[in-house]
């Protein structure tokens, strides 16, 4: 069979297929949807949670998982709303110090051999008792550059578009392309080759967790230009979109099968599953579910691939 | 930047010349906890020289080589490199700069990978731009070099490939070069997943590259390739080197003579007190292999090198899989204590109950009663040393633990008992009392099969079947039985065919 049409191409091409499918339901479904605004509304959520997605994919490329990541979000939303307006030095230095936070935990979980599971999820409660203590009640202001930064309206495709294009090719050449990228993955694949070979797989996950951090704090700061405002569990339900999205982009939870695109493709699935849920009147009760069940099929189909690959 | 198993050398004396040592380990040992890996042990390898490195399981051939590759660090001896003693700050990276390689007997490559992404992993130099085509030239020209016609792309991603096919593509990584020589490569177990021609063609490479001036540390269990490759043998047993001599002062026999050594020891073969009742009966796996079967009453031997199908046998009988006949219930004493054994934080009394709660069951509940009972009956007939069986499991020696675990399996009901080398790292007292049970256990009609890597301990045995590459090669009666026997079972290049099947009953 020719390259291009492999089944691991069929595999590689199915997150596309996916948000092309959804996108020509809604289309269908609400014809007026297809014009620059209509995109820019349906998708400008998708922004924050393809960062989220990003962060969460680093940390699974070496087979651990963040359950902190939306409690992690949602604190930088209200830093960002608090701290940030008022007391701009304040405020920059308390994001740099989450980012830090969350090398340690990294330091953390390799020099104690914990499960990320654990730490993390303990993790996700101090970040929301940080962020009531930050913000008591929803509220507070964004700072004015950050809303005007998210509201920028270029040419030719709204500004979604544009973000998941470069964040998806900066993420594709740093993490598939680049050696840094070859290591991370080879942590995933066979720790302890990397080990062997003399690679500190301590300095390893300092610096993967290091850099989840810092895509957690774009997805909160992108939230927060969004919304305008802060809230404490304005982002709990990251965690969980998060981990869907990198899977439905082709990922494993183990073995380093990571693919930055995939993940992008997958979060904007996974934003746009709600909206076209909402277009197909299907009542707010049942979306969650029927989420899921988007989900489920992608993943069932994606299985289904793989025996297909293997027998043939 | 050259590949260097294609014949480019590292820069050294022609070969021939007065070898210059390259690598002097001196009075290395190594304990684990109370075993002791290896004793104080001398060996040197010279530029330029295949050194052949044999010797049973556990005689210590791979903790050696660990210590030699910066994996582990030795408890006590110097090691020292080109003429620099690096005792005390030699580790993995420490050895890649002194341009020591390994390929390791586990396939230690990233399965998610490329051949060409490996090949980065290796190498801290691949990187900037550029870095995926040069990682690609250097693994193409090392793959051409050793393996020609292998076949491979240097985009494939290596869980893709066959197990054979990754074994030559790690063999090919260790012979690579970038401001990173290759100066020593240690190759363990090189050939298990090569065929005859990949083979061949390795050895001729590590000729080649030694003909050059580089040194090959070559350890498998195939004699013959042995022989074929080194330019002198070291064998070792029980942690010490055993014989340091140039291959043209060995033969085939001599080697497995120094091995496992050929004195017969004096011996009393126990009175068998097997039945003609059959317990356990497993087909051969392969036509020229033979067929296992164990009797009431009896107590048979697994024998053959680590992991030639041993415990797979006893997992088949344990999961009853198809084809296999087992006649009763089923208890499994495991070996590997940490990973298969104990339950880390359960006190000593639940570790021993956890095989017998169906029969401790009143009511859908534990009659705790009757636990504390039995596991105290069990404390006084294994001699357990502990003040209370409430403690928890690891305030118990590691021998004391592996008592317990005796417990958990003979306690049981079952009448058949499989054993997966249930004696790894105990003291001699608790081998002792144990033997003495199992002896007891097997008189009452307890069927016992039993897997070790301890020749000594085949000698309790009624019958011993031998392994060799998942399938029985030979079996020997208790009267048949010697260390020799064993050993050139285990060590036949080729499988027997001309071994007829004995009927035990």
């Amino acid at each position: 069979m020719p390259r291009f049409l492999s089944w691991s191409a069929a595999e590689r091409l199915l997150p596309a297929l996916t948000l092309a499918a959804l996108l020509a339901g809604i289309f269908h479904q609400q014809p007026r949807a297809m014009s620059y605004f209509g995109l820019d509304l349906l998708l400008n959520l998708s922004i924050p949670i393809i960062f989220a997605t990003l962060a969460q994919m680093m940390i699974i490329a070496i087979n651990d998982l963040d359950l902190s990541i939306g409690a992690f979000v949602s604190l930088v939303a209200c830093i960002g709303s608090t701290l940030l307006t008022t007391e701009p030095v304040l405020g920059v230095l308390a994001l740099l110090a989450g980012i830090a936070a969350y090398g340690l935990v990294g330091a953390l979980v390799e020099w104690r051999r914990l499960p990320s599971i654990v730490v993390t999820l303990g993790l996700s409660f101090v970040w929301l008792g940080l962020a009531v203590i930050v913000l008591p009640t929803p509220g507070g202001r964004a700072p004015a550059v950050l809303s005007t930064l998210v509201r920028v309206k270029p040419p030719f495709a709204p500004l979604p578009v544009y973000v998941a294009a470069v964040v998806a090719l900066l993420g594709w050449l740093a993490v598939s392309r680049s050696s840094m990228g070859v290591v991370l993955r080879g942590a995933g694949g066979n720790p302890r080759s990397v080990a062997r070979a003399g690679w500190s797989m301590l300095a390893i996950r300092v610096s993967v967790y290091a850099t989840a951090g810092v895509l957690g704090t774009l997805a909160g700061l992108s939230l927060l230009g969004l919304t305008t405002s802060g809230d404490a569990n304005i982002a709990s339900r990251y965690t969980l979109v998060s981990i869907a999205s990198v899977i439905l982009g082709g990922a494993s939870f183990t073995g380093g099968r990571v693919f930055p695109v995939g993940a992008v493709l997958g979060a904007m699935t996974l934003t746009l599953a709600a909206s076209f849920l909402t277009f197909m009147r299907i009542s707010p009760d049942w979306q969650i579910g029927a989420q899921g069940f988007i989900l489920i099929a992608v993943l069932a189909l994606r299985a289904l691939l793989t025996r297909w690959k293997e027998t043939s | 930047m050259t590949a260097a198993g294609g014949g480019a050398a590292p820069a050294a004396p022609p070969a021939g010349a007065a070898a210059e040592v390259f690598v002097d380990l001196r009075g290395i040992a190594k304990s684990f906890g109370a075993i002791r890996a290896l004793r104080p042990v001398d060996v040197v390898v010279r530029r330029g020289e295949c050194l052949g490195l044999v010797g049973h399981n556990g005689a210590g051939k791979s903790t050696l080589m660990n210590i030699l590759s910066g994996a582990l660090s030795a408890s006590a001896g110097t090691l020292a490199i080109a003429g620099e003693d690096l005792t005390g700050r030699y580790d993995v990276r420490g050895a890649h700069r002194a341009g020591v390689r390994c390929v390791f007997q586990e396939l230690s490559l990233c399965p998610n990978l490329s051949i060409a992404e490996n090949a980065r992993i290796a190498h801290p130099a691949l990187h900037g731009f550029g870095w995926r085509r040069r990682a690609a030239a250097l693994m193409q020209a090392a793959l051409d070099g050793i393996f020609p016609g292998h076949g491979l792309g240097m985009g494939d991603v290596v869980g893709s490939l066959s197990i054979g096919r990754r074994q030559m593509v790690e063999i090919a990584r260790a012979f690579t070069e970038t401001e990173e020589r290759a100066r020593l490569v240690i190759l363990d177990e090189p050939t298990s997943s090569l065929d005859a021609t990949a083979a061949d063609q390795l050895v001729a490479a590590a000729r080649r590259f030694a003909a050059a001036g580089g040194s090959t540390v070559v350890i498998s269990h195939k004699i013959n390739e042995i022989l074929a490759v080194a330019d002198r043998i070291v064998v070792m047993k029980d942690g010490a080197v055993v014989d340091d001599r140039p291959r043209a002062a060995f033969t085939r026999e001599g080697i497995v003579d120094a091995m496992g050594h050929a004195v017969e020891r004096a011996r009393s073969v126990r009175a068998s007190t097997a039945t003609a009742e059959t317990m356990v009966e497993v087909p051969a796996s392969r036509r020229d292999g033979l067929t296992f079967r164990a009797a009431r009453g009896e107590i048979i031997g697994l024998a053959g090198l680590a992991g030639h199908g041993q415990t797979d046998l006893l997992l088949a009988v344990q999961a009853r899989r198809r084809g296999t006949r087992v006649a009763g219930d089923v208890a499994l004493v495991p070996g590997d204590r940490s990973t298969d054994g104990v339950f880390p934080l359960w006190s000593i009394e639940r570790n021993m109950s956890a095989r017998w709660l169906p029969h401790l069951r009143r009511g859908g509940l534990i009659d705790l009663g009757r636990e504390r009972a039995e596991a105290g009956a069990w404390r006084e007939r294994l001699a357990l040393k502990t003040p209370d069986l409430r403690n928890p499991i690891l305030s118990l020696s590691g021998g004391n633990q592996q008592k317990a675990l005796f417990a958990r399996a003979l306690g049981a009901p079952a009448r058949i008992i499989l054993m997966d080398d249930p004696m790894r790292g105990v003291d001699i007292g608790t081998k002792q009392d144990v033997y003495a049970m199992i002896a007891t256990e097997a008189a009452a009609g307890r069927t016992f099969l039993w897997y070790t890597t301890e020749m000594d301990e085949l000698f309790h045995c009624d019958r011993t079947y031998v392994f060799h590459d998942g399938s029985i090669v030979a079996e020997l009666a208790a009267a048949e039985l010697s260390e020799t026997a064993v050993v050139q079972a285990s060590f036949k290049d080729h499988s027997v065919t001309d071994h007829a099947v004995k009927d035990p009953a």
